[in-house]
Parts: C-alpha cells; sequence; structure tokens
C-alpha cells in the first residue's frame, strides 16, 4: 500500500478539525491531469463568510462551494484574457426572476436543478434563512447587502417553497448585481439548524469548519496554515461541469517561493502575483500570465482636505501636476496598470470609470500654483503608504517624495503596518497624504463616489466633503442606468473629481495570475478570487 | 533519586511566579499593541456600528481588570482562548504547530551539534591549522549570514537550479498524507506507523529548513566547544592524565571532553531556546507550518488570545528546557547541584 495513492484512511492529520477527509485520492492524482495545485500567499481562516473575523482569501471557499442566486456572466477581453462581465447577470439556483412593474420587488423562481450536498432541493426557506443570516450577523456581510439596498429579514418574503421574493424600499440598479456577489449565498438551512444553539442561533460555530451548501465544489480537508482541498460535486448542474475533479490550495508564504513554485511546474496556478514577478514572468515565456484591470479600482494618492494645506485646491492641483505618474507606473506598477493620467478633456465626455484625470506632469505649473497657493518655498508634509501593500506602495511613495521635493514640498514616508492602517487612513482619518486602493465590487461610478467620496464614508480617506456631491450620489445611487440623468449626473461627478483632486489616481491596477500553459479558462473576477469552477487543463 | 526528584519539584515551583510575571506582562504588552482588533475583524467595509458589535462579542468593551480575570480564570481551566485570525482554539494552533517547530528545531540542532562539536574539538586540539581556520571560517559564516538570505539561497541553488530538493511546500509534498498523529514529529510518526515512504518524503522537506537553521545554530556551538576544550586542554588534570601516560582517546574523551561538556551543554539550552523563536524566519521561507509564522500572523492582526498563548507556551518550553539541562548537568558532573 503506498501513501502516494492516498489509500490510506484512517487518522490522518489530528487536529486538522472535523471535516470529512479525503478517504482517497485515485492514482491518476499523481499524474494531475484532474488535479490543479495552486499556490497563494495568504490562507483562509474560516469556510463561513458570514462569520465575524473572516479574513478576504476565505472568501474564494465560499464562491466556490456555495451558490448564489444569481451570478455574473463572463467576457472576453481584446487580448484574449477572460474576466467577469458586471452588466450580464446569469441565473444560478434562481432559475429566472422578475422584477415589479415599480421596481420596489424582485421574485425569483428557484431552479429545480438545484440541489444540497445531501441530496435536498434547494428552496426559497434555504434562502430566506441564509439571506437573514447575513443582514443580522453583523460586519462586512451586513455593509454589503445594504449597499444593494437590504438591510432587514422583513424584505426576504417566501411565497412559496421554490418562489422568494426581496422588497426594497425603492428601486435600486445595485439589488440585482448585490445578490451576485460572494455574501448572498444560499446555506442548507435545515443542516445548519440542526447545529444551531440557543448562544448560536446562526450556527456560525458549525459552517465555520463544516460547509453546507450545493456548489460545484466541496470541501474535503482543511489544514489551516497549509492547505485546503476542493473536490467536486458531480451532481451540480446549474452550470457546465468544472474540468478539475480536485482542486488543491496551497499557502506558500514567501513570494519568491511561489513564484520557484509555478516557473518549477510544481504548481499550476499563482493567484494574485505582484506585479514585478508578473511582468518578469511574462518576460520569462515559461508559464502564462492572465491579467485584466479590476474594475471600478483605482491606485491613488490620496490628500487629505481637513488638513492644512490640503485644504487649499490650487495645493491639491498642484501636487497633481507634479506626480511622475509615468515612472510610478513603470517602476512600481511594472506597467501592469491603465494610465489614469493625461486626459484630454477638462470636463468628461463619456461615463467611463475610471478614466484618465486630465493631469500629467507639469513641474512649472506646479510651481505656479503653489506659488498662487501661498506656498511659493513649498511645505513640510508626511506621506504614509500601508506596509501591507508594500510591493506597489514603497516605490510610488518614494517617486512622490522625490517628485515633490523638486516643487519644494518636503516629503516625510511614513510606515504603517497592515494591521493599523485601517484604523488610522479610514477609520480616524488622519493621515494628510496618503496611498489609497479601494475598489468597488459592484461596478457603477456613482458606487465608488459614493464610498470614496461621500462626507464621512469608509474610503473617503480625504475627508472630502462637497454638498454638490452629496447631492449627486444621493440622487443616482440606486437610478437606473438608462434614466436620462444618470449619465449627466455621473459626468458631473467625474468633473467635480477632476476638478477638485481630493485624490488623485495613479492607475487602474492589474490583477495578475500566472499558470501552466495548459491551464485553460482561468477568469479575472471582481472580488479578486479563484473561480475554479471555470478552469481545466487541456 | 528521591532527592533528585524533590529538586526537580521545587525547582518547578520557583518557575511559577516567573510564569505568572509571563502571564500579567504578555497581558499588557499585547493590549498596548497598536491597531485595534475590533476593528481588524470587522472587516473593510464594517461601518461604526459593526465594530461596535465585533467588540462587544469579543468582550474588549470590558475593563482591563475585568478581561484579565476572565483571562485568568480560562488559564486555569486549560483554555486559552480562540485565535481571531484563524479561528480555532489557541490551544489546538499551538498543539498542532508546536511539533513541527519542534522537529525542525531538533533536526537544525541535531545538525549543528553533528558538525560543530567535533569539529570544536579538532580546533580545539590543533590551534592555528587548517581545521581550526576552517571551523573560524564557518563560524564567522554561520553568525553573519541571515537565516532568511540562506534559505533562501539553498532553495534557489537545490530546487530551483537542480532540482534536487523538493519543493519547499511545508512539512509534506502535495501527494502525501499526514500520518497518524502520535508524536507530531512526522519523521518519527511515519516510523511507527512503517510507513518509509512518508518518512522519506517528510525528511527530505527538513533537510533545507534543519541546514539553514543548523547552520545558524553553529557558531555558538563550535565556539564554545573550542573554547571550553582550550580551557580542559590546559588544565592540570589534563596535564597529569598526560604524564601518566593514559591515552589520547582517554585524556580527550574522559578528562577533557566531560569537563568541557559543562559549558557547551548550558550553551545547547540556550542556542535551542533561541531558535524556538528564531526559525520564524526559516518557517516562513520553507511555507513551515509552525509556531513562529503562526506568532507573527497573530501580532499583525492584534490577535491578543494568540499572541499570550504563543508566548505562555514558549516561557513554559523555556523553564522546561533550562531544567531538563540541569539535570543533565547533575548527571555529567556530581558537584553541580540543581539549586546552584
Amino acid at each position: 500500500m503506498k501513501r502516494r495513492d492516498f489509500l490510506k484512511t484512517t487518522g490522518v492529520a489530528a487536529g486538522a478539525s472535523v471535516l470529512p477527509f479525503l478517504k482517497y485520492l485515485p492514482a491518476q492524482a499523481a499524474a494531475r491531469d484532474d488535479t490543479l495545485v495552486v499556490v497563494v500567499g495568504d490562507g483562509i481562516n474560516s469556510l463561513d463568510l458570514h462569520r465575524q473575523g473572516t479574513n478576504r482569501p476565505s472568501y474564494q471557499v465560499s464562491i466556490n462551494i456555495y451558490d448564489r442566486l444569481v451570478r455574473f456572466g463572463v467576457k472576453t477581453l481584446e487580448d484574449g484574457t477572460l474576466a467577469y462581465d458586471s452588466t450580464k447577470i446569469e441565473p444560478e439556483a434562481a432559475e429566472s426572476w422578475e422584477v415589479s412593474e415599480d421596481g420596489k420587488s424582485i421574485t425569483f423562481k428557484m431552479s429545480p436543478k438545484a440541489m444540497f450536498w445531501d441530496g435536498t432541493p434547494v428552496t426559497a426557506h434555504d434562502v430566506k434563512w441564509s439571506f437573514d443570516r447575513a443582514v443580522t450577523l453583523g460586519g462586512f456581510p451586513a455593509v454589503q447587502m445594504k449597499a444593494g439596498a437590504m438591510s432587514s429579514p422583513d424584505q426576504f418574503v417566501v411565497v412559496d417553497d421554490m418562489t422568494f421574493r426581496v422588497d426594497l424600499p425603492m428601486p435600486s440598479k445595485l439589488a440585482l448585481p448585490d445578490l451576485a456577489v460572494p455574501v448572498p449565498l444560499i446555506i442548507n438551512a435545515k443542516v445548519a439548524k440542526a447545529h444551531a444553539t440557543d448562544a448560536d442561533p446562526w450556527a456560525t460555530e458549525y459552517l465555520h469548519q463544516t460547509p453546507a451548501g450545493s456548489g460545484a465544489y466541496k470541501i474535503v480537508r482543511w489544514e489551516p496554515g497549509q492547505q485546503f482541498v476542493y473536490e467536486r460535486n458531480d451532481a451540480w448542474a446549474l452550470g457546465p461541469q468544472p474540468g478539475m475533479k480536485r482542486v488543491i490550495v496551497r499557502e506558500v508564504p514567501s513570494a519568491a517561493n511561489r513564484r520557484a513554485l509555478i516557473e518549477r511546474g510544481d504548481a499550476d496556478l499563482y493567484m494574485d502575483v505582484p506585479a514585478k514577478d508578473a511582468k518578469e514572468l511574462r518576460e520569462g515565456g515559461k508559464v502564462k500570465v492572465d491579467g485584466a484591470p479590476i474594475d471600478n479600482c483605482l491606485h491613488v494618492l490620496g490628500l487629505n482636505v481637513a488638513l492644512k494645506p490640503f485644504d487649499n485646491l490650487k495645493v491639491r492641483q498642484a501636487i497633481a501636476y507634479a506626480l511622475p505618474y509615468e515612472e510610478i507606473l513603470s517602476a512600481a506598477g511594472y506597467g501592469r496598470g491603465k494610465p489614469m493620467f493625461g486626459g484630454s478633456e477638462a470636463s468628461p465626455s463619456t461615463i467611463e470609470w475610471p478614466q484618465p484625470f486630465p493631469y500629467k506632469r507639469d513641474t512649472d505649473k506646479a510651481q505656479a500654483l503653489l506659488a498662487e497657493a501661498g506656498y511659493p518655498d513649498g511645505f513640510e508634509t508626511t506621506l504614509s503608504y500601508n506596509l501591507g501593500l508594500a510591493d506597489w506602495e514603497e516605490p510610488t511613495a518614494l517617486l512622490i517624495q522625490e517628485a515633490l521635493g523638486k516643487i519644494g514640498i518636503k516629503v516625510t514616508l511614513d510606515k504603517i503596518p497592515g494591521a493599523n492602517w485601517r484604523t488610522a487612513a479610514l477609520v480616524e482619518k488622519r493621515l494628510p497624504m496618503h496611498l489609497e486602493n479601494f475598489g468597488g465590487w459592484l461596478n457603477y461610478p456613482d458606487y465608488y463616489f459614493f464610498w470614496a467620496y461621500q462626507k464621512g464614508h469608509l474610503f473617503n480617506s480625504s475627508n472630502y466633503e462637497n454638498p454638490e456631491i452629496e447631492a449627486l450620489v444621493n440622487e443616482t445611487l440606486h437610478m437606473a442606468v438608462d434614466d436620462p440623468k444618470y449619465t449627466e449626473n455621473v459626468k458631473r461627478m467625474i468633473a467635480i473629481a477632476f476638478q477638485d483632486v481630493p485624490r488623485i489616481p495613479l492607475y487602474q491596477p492589474y490583477l495578475d495570475a500566472a499558470m501552466q500553459k495548459n491551464v485553460e479558462g482561468y477568469a479575472a473576477w471582481f472580488h479578486r478570487q479563484l473561480d475554479c469552477r471555470s478552469i481545466s487543463k487541456a | 533519586m528521591r532527592t533528585k526528584l524533590m529538586q526537580i519539584g521545587q525547582r518547578l515551583l520557583q518557575a511559577l511566579p516567573s510564569v505568572f510575571g509571563i502571564i500579567v506582562i504578555s497581558f499588557v504588552l499585547t493590549r498596548a499593541l497598536p491597531g485595534d482588533p475590533a476593528v481588524y475583524f470587522a472587516g473593510m467595509m464594517a461601518d461604526d456600528n459593526s465594530i461596535a458589535e465585533v467588540r462587544k462579542s469579543l468582550g474588549l468593551d470590558r475593563s482591563w481588570i475585568e478581561q484579565f480575570f476572565i483571562y485568568v480564570g480560562n488559564l486555569l481551566h486549560g483554555n486559552l482562548g480562540m485565535s481571531l485570525s484563524t479561528g480555532r482554539p489557541v490551544l489546538e494552533e499551538l498543539l498542532t504547530r508546536l511539533p513541527a517547530s519542534l522537529e525542525l528545531t531538533f533536526a537544525g540542532l541535531g545538525l549543528a551539534i553533528l558538525v560543530a562539536v567535533p569539529l570544536g574539538v579538532l580546533a580545539a586540539t590543533r590551534p592555528g591549522s587548517l581545521t581550526d581556520h576552517a571551523c573560524r571560517l564557518l563560524v564567522t559564516a554561520g553568525v553573519s549570514l541571515p537565516t532568511f538570505f540562506t534559505g533562501l539561497f539553498l532553495m534557489y541553488l537545490f530546487y530551483y537550479l537542480l532540482g534536487w530538493a523538493p519543493s519547499p511546500l511545508g512539512r509534506l509534498d502535495i501527494l502525501y498524507l499526514s500520518p497518524p498523529h502520535v508524536t507530531g514529529f512526522f519523521t518519527i510518526d511515519s516510523l511507527l506507523d512503517g510507513d518509509f515512504e512518508t518518512f522519506w518524503a517528510a525528511l527530505r522537506q527538513l533537510v533545507l529548513p534543519a541546514f539553514t537553521l543548523g547552520l545558524f545554530a553553529l557558531a555558538p556551538i563550535a565556539r564554545m566547544t573550542r573554547a571550553a576544550m582550550l580551557n580542559a586542554l590546559g588544565s592540570d588534570y589534563v596535564r597529569t592524565a598526560r604524564a601518566n601516560g593514559l591515552s589520547q582517546t582517554t585524556v580527550l574523551g574522559v578528562y577533557a571532553f566531560r569537563n568541557a561538556a559543562l559549558p557547551v551543554l548550558t550553551t545547547l539550552g540556550m542556542v535551542f531556546s533561541f531558535l524556538l523563536g528564531a526559525n520564524v524566519l526559516v518557517e516562513k521561507v520553507f511555507s513551515w507550518p509552525g509556531i513562529g509564522s503562526f506568532a507573527i500572523q497573530a501580532l499583525v492582526a492584534s490577535d491578543y488570545a494568540a499572541v499570550q498563548g504563543f508566548v505562555l507556551a514558549m516561557a513554559l518550553l523555556f523553564v522546561v528546557v533550562n531544567l531538563a539541562i540541569d539535570v543533565l548537568l547533575t548527571t555529567i558532573d556530581p558537584r553541580v547541584a540543581l539549586e546552584g
């Protein structure tokens, strides 16, 4: 009996939680025809997205093992890369849906093909229980549901076993797409309820380690800090059968090792490759690198308008004219970004977002603006950045420091550890000048403005406040995109952002993945996680 | 024997105040860390309300004093709390990860001893010779090469370029399952299970990280052996032994080395404790699922229970290792008393 064939059955890895362990991996696993080996930098810490403290890498589990009512489609970009399509919403556990005439409710017809792993059908009761859970447990899931105008269990109605309705306080274009993000996953309520207790009515302890879903993959093994293993659910019928029978996701903390593993062919797929490695791997030619610009995401330099001298518009514009955009994109972003500078229009003619801002490096103009603002000799300030994102933020900060020095602004760099970043930058909003990288999951410009330009909102780390923006975003956020006012409002928002520059965009980053040449079907997603369902090996 | 057991018991009792002190200090220090766990665990998009909810559910809305008594009460029940970042009990985390770190540390230390002690003895018997210079070179290299560099370098050479070493994926390659849990040491467990293939696989994974760690541990041991041996060789009893015509082996092995072993052993204790903490970098480089990488992750996330549990485990380990060394010393040299 060879362990290599995974025939050993009992007593494997004590302490590796109570998951039903992999009983065996058939012999062909060694040949890896139908097994995908993925290396990632950060491991997961829960199998339950709704639980408090669940980290971002864990989202990928819920994407692959749970179904949602609807999902986004996939499109092919000009360069042949696959990416999700924010404009196309497809059925998943719901076979069809209908929006009421007043737009204030959406009725979903459940698909009879949707079956939980235990063979029971996915019903409206399960959906209601799961959605109630998402809005009740608080934390990130509740906030994300709220973005789609869903915040109370009263809004989720079971019409009959196979019909489910969402009631909305107002018509919203964000509601349906928000049901396709990772959060509103459908849990097998019968199984979960059987493990709920009075102290834990939502079975968070149980689902944390033992998922109960209907998705295309199951988790068969999870060794925290090391790896987890997906196995295909062959009964899944809500889409084409996934190509990989088994996906092994291995945690490799060192980026140099991840790169070595993919180059040596020991790993099949390497997610979230730093820009430098992506560029070099692509040039090396041994592996394929697929990447797409991340929708609705910008790397920006934030200027805190609540602090002097950034309250002065001319100072902000002077900085926008002083930044070495080209160098930042090539030296810090290794060219893996779309330029968001040098735009030709002072006010936008389209609602494309993000789009290049009308600034490019012009030191004379910057100096003149600074003199007009009353700082002919410059001033001193600090530029803060997140050590957790040092791979692009550190070189960017150094380039900015050097460039601003040329117009007399003396910049001191301030490195903030990843764990403290959120408090300093987003909650207390106390950093004068800082690098920020917010990206909105829902791909609408007004959604970006809602988070990043409205007063008090989390990603408005610049403390920006503008009554016109407030009114525009409030009016537009839930408005349908075919509303005649929509285009006009969004253009106005972008024009204000061009003019006021509380956030100076540097570039729109790419999400890159490196893979062996026989790996096909990788698609880039807004949630920046791996959706294994589309992957196959040639 | 009985007195020795009593002495050991006494030593353990003496350790209690320091362990309690460590509990207090680690409790206060973790809370003095910058960063707010409630904010961190509420997630990126959380608002003030959800942060407050998380704070309450973590018990962080209570006063420090209250939190401390709750913590100590839990400790007395053997409950080290839940690690927020991994979502599992801290005790379980430590128990699964400590064997990984210990296995690596023992392997590294074993390698270091195998090389350093003979080298130190040889260097001491022939001061100024080629062996002595080689010893000096190795010691200097060991001290001056940072472990992460050695690790990455060895990996580049043996894995990336030559392809001799297995992929640096932690304790076992992808296609192997961990052996049935007995000691938690994969090499030992697989042998107990009679499974030589897994043993071989675990051993292969162990070689590079153990070598990296060994090179680092080698320096203090070799230096101490050399110095202690030089000292012993220059002493009166060795001169007497030589004058009495005892063979070179007897003089070196029995008279000189046995006396030189005392400071070497003491150094070993220090090096061992030090290595357990210092192999964080090696663990990172080789994806080794050990206690060091767990602690770093916990620190970054302000995961109080996990950091406290780690500090406590290290403190207890330190106490035990020192005690073991002291007991060993008394058996080697009867003149040494336990309460020295």
